[in-house]
């Protein structure tokens, strides 16, 4: 007779059901499997590998001009830039005899110059410039990211969570940068601190300072909201500390939305920067996007056809834009828990015929299926 | 209000059913992943009938009969089943009609929430909307539902509503946290009241209450049972309170019903080991003393469960086909009552403790079954 409790071990070398195939018991936090976020990871990780390495793959250094040679035409020495650089047309209706003064024009994409040359007193090759610029440009974006989601922490959660004078103090600061206009106030700082010209870490403070306060706002609203719930007040019984409840209570709550903020915050940063850069603000020693859009639209690349010089830069403004935006659609899954779609694809659920994104208050049933096994557990 | 309903016989007659729940099985998850939370349910709940389901923490109750609405969130799949629901052929406009809960339409499936089957859940201060007040929570739910009534008439309803579950009127310009645990309570059971609803289900209403309060509370409900006539699924934890004011028990374990038998029998002569075990680990008022036993053991993890029954690591008469195969619940012959339990089926001797006679079947012949308050007043 069978009398006893068995622990249930020696129960296993009998035909049971097929063992689960899962791992620990803490699962890795997983990459979602939205293809949105994957494709917007891509971009983003392609133009942070160029950022680093760009500079030294780059044929030419952005600003090399290859001297100019010394070339017969007509029986004349003409000075010409070296071959593939430039093209050249003499004057228009000047007699061939005569040293007519030669035109040049910047040359289009070719097997040596990939997206061809640019033209701001020498010829320069604008592959090269992109490499050089994506650096600074991703440097700023992401550094002036950071601050401002920092200080969008700081000032949010602290005033969220401490209310009364501090609240008030530190919720009119952030409403009067959220009032100030970012852009002028940009430039009125940019003209008077003269070392954005040569540090593009100054450059991303400044941009900072006016990227945190929309932020800090949503912050103050969400920690408003969540430190009088139960959990935070069972951390307050159980004697943590201010700063504790804060770091560790709080702000695991807030992950979401600081990411969010983030990369919102790293877009406009970019942006603010090549805008700068743009109006010539951000000095000419430090290359990005900017710069290469200022000295195009300066050489009226647009209107000559040039599209080789100032089409890369903006595509690239928009592929990271893109990808930034595609990332934050998957931010919320990647964070939160409660989000995850615990295995449910758009493929799997296709294949089993129910909805990908289940409603709340609606459960979904799997369709009715005649001789399916969906209970491998029971073991005949 | 609707007239006192009739009681139900003891022959389960198709037209006495109110809801039936037929294999239904829910998981959490997918795949490898899933979580077989309830396996192959079925549970039939006859009108007016107090129908009560035990289990611990985990094994099931809760989202079987969240699953029976549809009211899971994801990751919860409904794998298998039906859920029908019969409305009453005199009830309202759908007369008579039968409807699968699972297979309905959104809009199906919204006139049938509250109006026929509503739930009270087990804390009314997350149900209760905190910066509404219970007047106005009242108000929107009978300006959904009871589109034909009057503002007055939606008042009045709402005071007659509070009074029918011991508040008085003005409560109705109270928020919610103004109110005691208890009258929260009792607020949101006025409210599952509200549309005179067939069904009630009732997810561990009191467990969050002291015990005068609950017993205040249940005494109420079961009272207002039997003048509105509307079945209660009453999930709870705590089997002896069942006992007290369920017609009819059904006990789950990690996922699956394994017995369900009369109230009566089930206290009087449980005939699973499990139930034997949770019976007897709270001490006996009156009667004999007796030894207390508990369970051994604990809960089995619903991601990694014992092949065969799952009890039998926790089972003090484990047999060897225990170990191999799932009992599925069966009818013991000549008594009301089914068992999914090896010992009473397939010719295994059946220990003395789990073979005690059956009270005599409580129905026959008496004009009004054994609610709780009767046997309180037996003792």
């Amino acid at each position: 007779m069978a009398i006893g409790v068995s622990d249930g071990t020696g129960a296993a070398a009998l035909p049971g059901p097929e063992a689960p195939a899962r791992g620990g018991r803490f699962r890795a936090m997983r990459l979602p499997h939205s293809p949105k976020v994957l494709i917007g990871l891509g971009i983003l990780a392609v133009f942070v590998v160029v950022a680093i390495i760009g500079p030294s793959i780059a044929p030419y250094a952005p600003n090399y001009s290859p001297g100019l040679v010394k070339v017969m035409i007509h029986g004349q020495f003409r000075e010409l830039p070296a071959a593939g650089w430039a093209r050249w047309t003499s004057t228009p209706g000047c007699p061939a005899q005569y040293a007519c003064p030669l035109l040049f024009y910047p040359v289009g994409p070719s097997g040596s110059h990939w997206l061809g040359t640019a033209f701001f007193g020498g010829f320069q090759d604008v592959w090269s410039q992109l490499l050089y610029s994506t650096q600074a440009t991703m440097l700023v974006g992401f550094l002036a990211g950071a601050i401002a989601t920092a200080l969008s922490v700081l000032v949010g959660v602290t005033a969220g969570y401490l209310g009364g004078g501090p609240d008030e103090g530190l919720s009119l600061l952030s409403n009067v940068f959220l009032a100030i206009p970012g852009l002028p106030l940009l430039i009125v700082l940019a003209i008077y601190i003269p070392a954005v010209d040569t540090s593009p870490v100054v450059v991303a403070l400044i941009v900072a300072v006016t990227g945190w306060a929309w932020g800090a706002r949503v912050l103050r609203a969400q920690t408003l909201s969540l430190r009088n719930r139960d959990f935070v007040e069972a951390a307050r019984v159980s004697g943590e500390g201010r700063l504790r409840i804060i770091l560790f209570e709080v702000l695991p709550n807030l992950l979401p939305i600081v990411a969010s903020s983030f990369l919102f915050v790293t877009l406009y940063s970019i942006g603010a920067y090549i805008a700068l850069a743009f109006l010539s603000l951000a000095g000419a020693d430090i290359w990005n996007w900017g710069l290469m859009l200022y000295y195009a639209n300066a050489a009226g690349a647009v209107e000559s056809g040039f599209w080789w010089w100032w089409v890369p830069p903006g595509i690239c403004i928009a592929l990271v834009g893109t990808g930034l935006a595609l990332v934050n659609f998957g931010i919320d899954e990647f964070i939160n828990p409660r989000l995850r779609m615990g295995g449910l694809s758009r493929k799997v659920a296709r294949r089993l015929g129910i909805p990908a994104r289940p409603r709340l208050g609606f459960t979904t049933v799997l369709p009715r299926r005649k001789g399916s096994a969906s209970a491998p557990k029971e073991a005949g | 209000m609707s007239p006192v309903a009739g009681r139900p016989a003891g022959s389960p007659s198709a037209a006495d059913v109110v809801l039936e729940i037929r294999g239904l099985s829910v998981d959490y998850g997918l795949g490898v992943d899933a979580v077989h939370a309830v396996v192959e349910c079925d549970l039939t709940l006859r009108r007016g009938q107090v129908m009560g389901l035990a289990g611990e923490s985990g094994s099931g109750k809760s989202t079987l009969s969240m699953a029976a609405l549809r009211l899971l969130r994801h990751p919860a799949l409904i794998t298998k089943g039906e859920v029908l629901f019969h409305s009453k052929p005199s009830n309202r406009s759908d007369g008579g009609r039968t409807l699968d809960l699972l297979r309905a339409s959104d809009g199906q499936l919204r006139a049938v929430r509250w109006n026929e089957i509503s739930v009270v859940l087990q804390s009314a201060l997350n149900a209760l909307n905190p910066v509404i007040t219970i007047g106005a929570q009242f108000d929107d739910l009978l300006k959904v539902h009871r589109r034909d009534l009057s503002a007055a008439e939606r008042r009045s309803r709402a005071v007659e509503l509070l009074e029918l579950v011991g508040m008085t009127g003005d409560r109705l310009r109270s928020f919610p946290h103004e109110l005691s645990g208890g009258m929260r309570q009792r607020a949101m059971i006025g409210m599952a009241l509200a549309l005179d609803p067939q069904l009630m289900i009732l997810d561990e209403p009191t467990t969050a209450l002291d015990v005068v309060t609950q017993r205040e509370i249940l005494e109420e409900l079961m009272e207002l049972r039997d003048r509105l006539g509307f079945a209660a699924l009453f999930i709870t934890h705590d089997l002896s309170l069942l006992v007290e004011l369920a017609d009819e028990i059904a006990v789950m374990y990690a996922g699956r019903l394994i017995e369900r038998a009369p109230a009566n029998s089930i206290f009087r002569a449980p005939r699973l080991p499990y139930t034997y075990g949770l019976l007897h680990c709270f001490p006996p008022m009156h009667g004999e003393r007796r030894p207390m036993e508990g369970i051994p053991g604990s809960p089995p993890d619903l991601r990694d469960l014992p092949p065969g029954c799952a009890f039998h690591p926790r089972c003090p008469w484990a047999m060897e086909r225990c170990r191999r195969e799932v009992p599925v619940l069966t009818a013991i012959a000549g008594t009301g009552r089914e068992v999914a339990c090896w010992l009473h089926s397939g010719g295994a001797t059946v220990p003395q403790e789990l073979d005690l006679p059956d009270p005599p079947p409580p129905q026959a012949g008496s004009p009004e079954p054994p609610t709780g308050r009767h046997r309180r007043a037996e003792r």
